[in-house]
């Protein structure tokens, strides 16, 4: 299925194109300990790839690489052709690349539609001075970021809590709202840490919903790490398997499933 | 303008209705829908253009005369344009409710013989294509969200958006087939036809003429002196007659503007921003309104809440009367006044009632308390009674003769009846033509003259010519001695207490009424909670005295109630218990409505009932109750049973209190 450079057209019959993001052996250590131990592997344009593994595998470590908050102490990250040089997240985020957290980090005191604005950080160009005086760039550039900010907020069906802060909303709104915050960034490459973690079936299949309603609609490439292999199975068009910092499969979620290794880690036996 | 609102003979049809209000009030708004946080406005000029253009679309797809297009889906203007472009192509609309289930939906397309079928978004026509297999006739789906769309089939699934561009671009070659259609349209051709919620048996299709749409519209609009002024939050079901009264036929008679939230949560804020001058409401979203409003003050600051206990307290005495024009006097109208500048205006305010000029509810009985503190704030809430049948209005409010107990006089050009029975008839220029392929039921519910069953059973009050409506006609009994037994008319009053969830009342064929009462647990529990006292079940709150001792002030309340009323004065409650566990729809004691099914109740608690009329003071009993996962177990409880004070029924002796 992935023997050109060309892409792929999934069973649903989305055309993948070429590769946006390449990993090539990267090696992760804290001291002594090794995070991440030699994994390559590569993300498409267009695609859905998860990264799954048992608790401490290393998902977040390479989730972090990606964005430029660790830098591996072997191999290279590639992007969009290019060998990508040490970066620190903002400049990782200027590439293109936003994403969400396992925790919630949002602004808990500001509103839905003030923290999906912040998202927009990086697109805005009016210098400090116009935008304390709300003068020329920053008047006419809030209207145009307000106006995308709204659509994701159409988008995400969450008008209702337009106004509120977020430290009032449910766990599940809040995920809702991160997610838009990484999406007003307009990435091309969307990075969501556990987006189902700790949620109940029917928001995690609102989640789910959201999640494939973004790569339809706005072709945005994402990479995801989840738990929940059901849904995982269900949404990835592609997967990736860690375990102990070593990745131990890749494919689709079908091939992945019937990898025997995969099932010993997620069966749990001993490792000696 | 007056002149051609009385010619009626030109505005015989809605897209003629249409044409006018492009013509006269072209520039005034027509629709307003919330999308991107802004209110997008659109005026009668622009939105006879829309539905014109979706028109000629819906000619280019093959819509014949005759052909039935159902519309599934929230309140948005294009579905709303739809309706209307469906008319004009002379297609009948038949808008569904969009929360049925798949199997109702199957029904009805099935019935209808829909051939198209417009939904609002995604889940719409996925529900749709769910039940293609089943139902043949449907050609094509059309959808005016794009949403999660894309990957569909689109052989016979259509944009809403390209239905308009292909019909625009049609023009010159359909402009003339579309004349000749709309030319050929009647007063009593079929307007609209809406399907009843069927709580018993399947939906009917009722067929409501351009005659009585227009009639209704004519009538009710000139009975509040509605004009293009006006306007309207349409969030009640697009299937429902209410709104295609309110939001087509009013609005087109008028000219008024329809507005469309944004979603439907955001109905609250969305009616704040649009401050509509006319409402309606079922009492439902009122005491919902009200809760919230009360809940809010309990966490005001102390000076703040004085205010506004002192403020209502004088409205609640002053405000009905200045509404309804009686002599109040200086002093009072003077602090009515600041009342308004401090309290009552920022309330109204805030709860997007400040404009209102006219205010229905309808539907199911609603609280005196809630209903006075709406028209204390100077909120012209009134009532009305009507059914799909009759195109709504039945009954309504005139101003200045509101109140909560009756549904008002008949509406204008509506005659009404009661029967021997006690059932009440009408007969009006809304009644509707026939329920669609279904004679047998047409034939039952009207008669050759014209005159309908409501299924409701009431009387006109003497004096004020009110219709009081006390129940539904097949559970109206008589008790022994002749009296008239009307449980519901009761059971609501008791359930306007918000400590009771639940009444059910005995008496049809007895010498005295008793009741079951069920608990609110929700407001018991915090009044408990205020009261230091403690409990560990339902079941010990319930059986709790001082519970007992409170319920019963509310059923001696109700009683004094119940016996102003000479008719109904024998549906007094003697004696009463507390029910030991909830009503519940899973062990069948309730529909799924939550209404209460009397018969399985009585059959059930045979214990019971035999114990509030034997004398006993307290009984043992045995329950079987289905847990949520669908385990059965049993309750084992001993009821006190309590006296309960009733006036004297004779007239001759008035208790002199």
């Amino acid at each position: 299925m992935l023997d050109s450079g060309e892409g792929y057209i999934t069973p649903d019959g989305r055309q993948i194109g070429g590769v946006m993001m390449e990993m090539k052996n990267i090696t992760l250590r804290f001291g002594g300990v090794v995070a991440i131990k030699d994994i390559s592997f590569d993300i498409r344009e267009g695609e859905i790839r998860a990264i799954i593994g048992p608790n401490g595998a290393g998902k977040s470590s390479m989730l972090n690489v990606i964005n430029g908050f660790y830098h591996p102490q072997e191999g290279e990250v590639w992007f969009r052709g290019e060998k990508r040089p040490a970066m620190r997240p903002y400049e990782v985020a200027e590439l293109g690349i936003a994403r969400t957290f396992q925790n919630i980090a949002l602004f808990k005191g500001m509103s839905t539609l003030d923290n999906i604005m912040t998202g927009r950080m990086t697109l805005m160009r009016a210098n400090i001075l116009e935008q304390a005086l709300w003068w020329g760039r920053a008047q006419r550039e809030e209207t145009e970021h307000r106006e995308k900010v709204e659509k994701i907020i159409d988008f995400l069906e969450i008008q209702h809590i337009r106004k509120t802060p977020v430290g009032r909303l449910p766990y599940g709104l809040q995920k809702r709202v991160e997610l838009g915050r990484a999406l007003a960034a307009e990435p091309k490459l969307l990075l969501l840490d556990e987006p189902m973690a700790g949620m109940n079936v029917e928001e995690k299949e609102d989640m789910c919903r959201f999640v494939l309603d973004v790569n339809d609609e706005f072709g945005t490439t994402i990479a995801l790490i989840e738990h929940d292999m059901g849904v995982v199975m269900d949404i990835a068009d592609r997967v990736v398997v860690m375990d102990y910092g070593k990745k131990i499969g890749d494919g689709t979620p079908d091939e992945v499933r019937n990898n025997p290794e995969v099932i010993d880690a997620y069966l749990g036996v001993s490792h000696d | 303008m007056a002149t051609q609102k009385e010619a009626t003979g030109a505005l015989d049809t809605i897209p003629r209705l249409l044409a006018r209000n492009a013509a006269a009030y072209g520039q005034r708004p027509a629709y307003r829908e919330k999308e991107f946080g802004i209110w997008q406005c659109w005026s009668w000029a622009e939105a006879e253009e829309e539905i014109r253009a979706l028109a000629l679309g819906f000619l280019v797809l093959g819509v014949d005369e005759g052909d039935y297009i159902a519309v599934i889906g929230r309140n948005r203007p294009a579905l709303y344009w739809s309706m209307v472009a469906a008319q004009m192509v002379g297609a009948i609309p038949v808008p569904l409710y969009q929360d049925a289930v798949a199997e109702e939906m199957a029904y009805v397309l099935e019935h209808c013989g829909a051939r198209f079928v417009v939904c609002g978004d995604q889940e719409q026509v996925d529900k749709v294509i769910e039940v293609q297999d089943r139902v043949h006739c449907i050609e094509h789906v059309m959808y005016q969200d794009k949403r999660g769309m894309r990957k569909y089939d689109h052989t016979h699934l259509n944009w809403l958006h390209d239905i308009q561009v292909e019909g625009r671009a049609a023009q010159t070659r359909l402009a003339h087939e579309l004349e000749a259609r709309l030319a050929k349209q009647a007063y009593d051709d079929t307007c609209v036809m809406l399907y009843t919620s069927g709580t018993t048996g399947k939906p009917k299709g009722v067929v409501l003429s351009n005659r009585n749409i227009i009639e209704t519209s004519r009538a009710s609009s000139e009975f509040d002196d509605l004009s293009e002024k006006d306007s309207v939050l349409a969030y009640l079901p697009m299937a429902w007659v209410g709104d295609f009264i309110f939001s087509i036929g009013q609005a087109y008679w008028t000219g008024f503007c329809v507005n469309c939230p944004e979603s439907p949560e955001t109905m609250m804020t969305d009616l704040r921003e649009i401050g509509p001058t006319y409402f309606f409401a079922p009492p439902r979203i009122f005491e919902t309104m009200l809760t919230s409003v009360m809940i809010r003050m309990e966490d005001a600051g102390a000076l703040k809440k004085r205010m506004f206990d002192h403020f209502m307290e004088h409205a609640r005495r002053v405000g009905p009367a200045i509404l309804d024009g009686k002599p109040v006097s200086g002093t009072d109208r003077l602090k009515y006044r600041l009342g308004d500048l401090l309290v009552y205006g920022p309330l109204k305010n805030t709860l997007g009632l400040t404009n209102i000029r006219v205010g229905y509810t309808a539907g199911e009985a609603i609280g005196p308390e809630i209903f006075d503190f709406y028209r204390s704030l100077g909120i012209n809430l009134k009532q009305l009674y009507g059914q799909t049948e009759a195109s709504v209005f039945i009954t309504q409010q005139p101003d200045g003769e509101v109140r909560a107990d009756t549904v008002g006089v008949p509406s204008p050009g509506v005659e009404v009846k009661i029967d021997d029975t006690g059932e009440v008839y009408y007969r009006s220029p809304g009644t509707f033509v026939e329920y669609y392929k279904n004679a047998e039921s047409t034939a039952k519910t009207k008669d050759p003259e014209g005159w309908v069953a409501t299924g409701d059973a009431g009387f006109f009050e003497e004096g004020t010519g009110h219709l009081r409506i006390i129940d539904r006609a097949k559970d109206v009994g008589k008790m022994a001695d002749g009296s008239l037994f009307a449980p519901k008319y009761v059971e609501n009053k008791l359930k306007f207490y918000p400590n009771i969830l639940e009444a059910v009342v005995f008496g049809a064929d007895r010498e005295m009424c008793t009741a079951f009462i069920n608990i609110d647990l929700t407001a018991v529990g915090n009044w408990a909670e205020r009261n230091n006292i403690a409990y560990a079940s339902y079941q010990e709150l319930a059986g709790h005295p001082k519970v007992l001792e409170m319920i019963q002030s509310h059923v001696e309340e109700t009683n004094k109630s119940v016996a102003e009323d000479p008719m109904l004065s024998g549906c007094q409650v003697h004696r009463f218990l507390v029910l030991h566990k909830e009503l519940d729809a899973d062990d069948g004691e309730l529909t799924r409505t939550r209404k209460v099914r009397r018969n399985i109740i009585a059959e059930k608690f045979n214990d019971l009932v035999e114990a509030l009329y034997d004398g006993s003071d307290s009984v043992y009993t045995e329950t079987e109750v289905t847990y949520e996962d669908g385990r059965k177990g049993k309750i084992k409880a001993t009821l006190k049973i309590s006296d309960a004070a009733v006036v004297p029924v004779k007239p001759q002796k008035v208790a002199a209190e």
